[in-house]
């Protein structure tokens, strides 16, 4: 009887623990997602850091959306969709972006190339 | 020469640089999304705020030929500004004028519609602003027009004025 009682409370905080940890899980990914999201009404904040009434309600729409099992990328379609590309933190590439994306790269090799220069060259 | 050709880049460099700030120092800097959206409605449902009872988008937009969609709240106050337009809106036969009340009380809500005439048709209650963002609204007042095949043609975020209220007629008629 002990024993059976000892299994079934381990197989209780089993499923316990097994929901807390999804529950977590949700959690982590809505932060994730709140922080590379741009709030609208409170700009130059993220919707994790903002306390805005819009900023509430999305966190909500995102525990929502995670929940009806979409995946990050999804999520940040749909607002893509809804508000346009500038509520991401991270944008996009594309023709507008594709200076900015490349810019870097382009004074990166330059650099690259006046250190060789002066390093073995002279 | 070639000092001569470093100094004209520097300097081209520089009326570049200033050039992009001086356009940027005009611009500003305050993001709104696009107000001319060609998107379907999406399908939401909602409390009537009199009658308690569930309804669904369809319903809302299946009786005339336009409906407009109006986020409010008896707490907002650029919301008491465009009421009188949208009482004048509502006489239009054509027109189905929907509330959708934002993160308000209901008594509030219900006193404020009292107070101020009702130009809706139904009112629908959005207590946690879930279907407000998914109707791509991020403040209120926000006013959706929406024509018979459910898209969404225009969209005016903050209050409607005279002259969003000559727009929509035109849009209408």
């Amino acid at each position: 009887m002990k024993f059976f009682k000892f299994i079934l409370i381990i197989i209780l905080s089993f499923f316990i623990l097994q929901k807390n940890l999804i529950a977590n899980d949700n959690s982590i990914l809505i932060n994730k997602i709140s922080k590379n999201l741009r709030c609208l009404i409170c700009q130059g904040q993220s919707i994790y850091d903002s306390q805005s009434d819009f900023a509430i309600s999305m966190k909500l729409i995102i525990k929502k959306k995670i929940e009806e099992g979409n995946s990050e990328k999804k999520i940040y379609q749909y607002l893509k969709n809804q508000y346009g590309e500038w509520i991401v933190y991270d944008p996009e590439l594309n023709k507008k972006t594709i200076f900015l994306w490349l810019f870097p790269l382009i004074l990166f090799a330059f650099g690259g190339l006046l250190i060789f220069r002066k390093v073995f060259i002279n | 020469m070639k000092k001569k050709i470093i100094y004209l880049l520097l300097v081209l460099l520089l009326i570049f640089i200033f050039t992009v700030f001086l356009k940027g120092l005009y611009k500003p800097n305050l993001y709104t999304p696009s107000q001319t959206s060609n998107k379907n409605l999406i399908e939401f449902s909602g409390k009537d705020l009199f009658s308690d009872i569930e309804i669904t988008s369809q319903q809302l937009t299946s009786s005339k030929k336009f409906t407009i969609i109006n986020i409010w709240a008896s707490w907002c106050a650029p919301c008491r500004l465009e009421h009188p337009i949208l009482m004048d809106l509502s006489k239009n036969p054509n027109l189905n004028l929907v509330g959708l009340n934002y993160k308000d009380k209901s008594e509030s809500a219900k006193k404020f519609i009292y107070e101020r005439g009702n130009p809706f048709s139904n009112i629908l209650v959005d207590n946690n602003g879930i279907i407000s963002i998914e109707l791509g609204a991020y403040g209120i007042p926000e006013t959706f027009i929406i024509n018979s095949n459910t898209k969404i043609i225009k969209k005016y975020i903050g209050p409607l004025t005279n002259k969003s209220f000559k727009e929509i007629e035109k849009i209408i008629n």
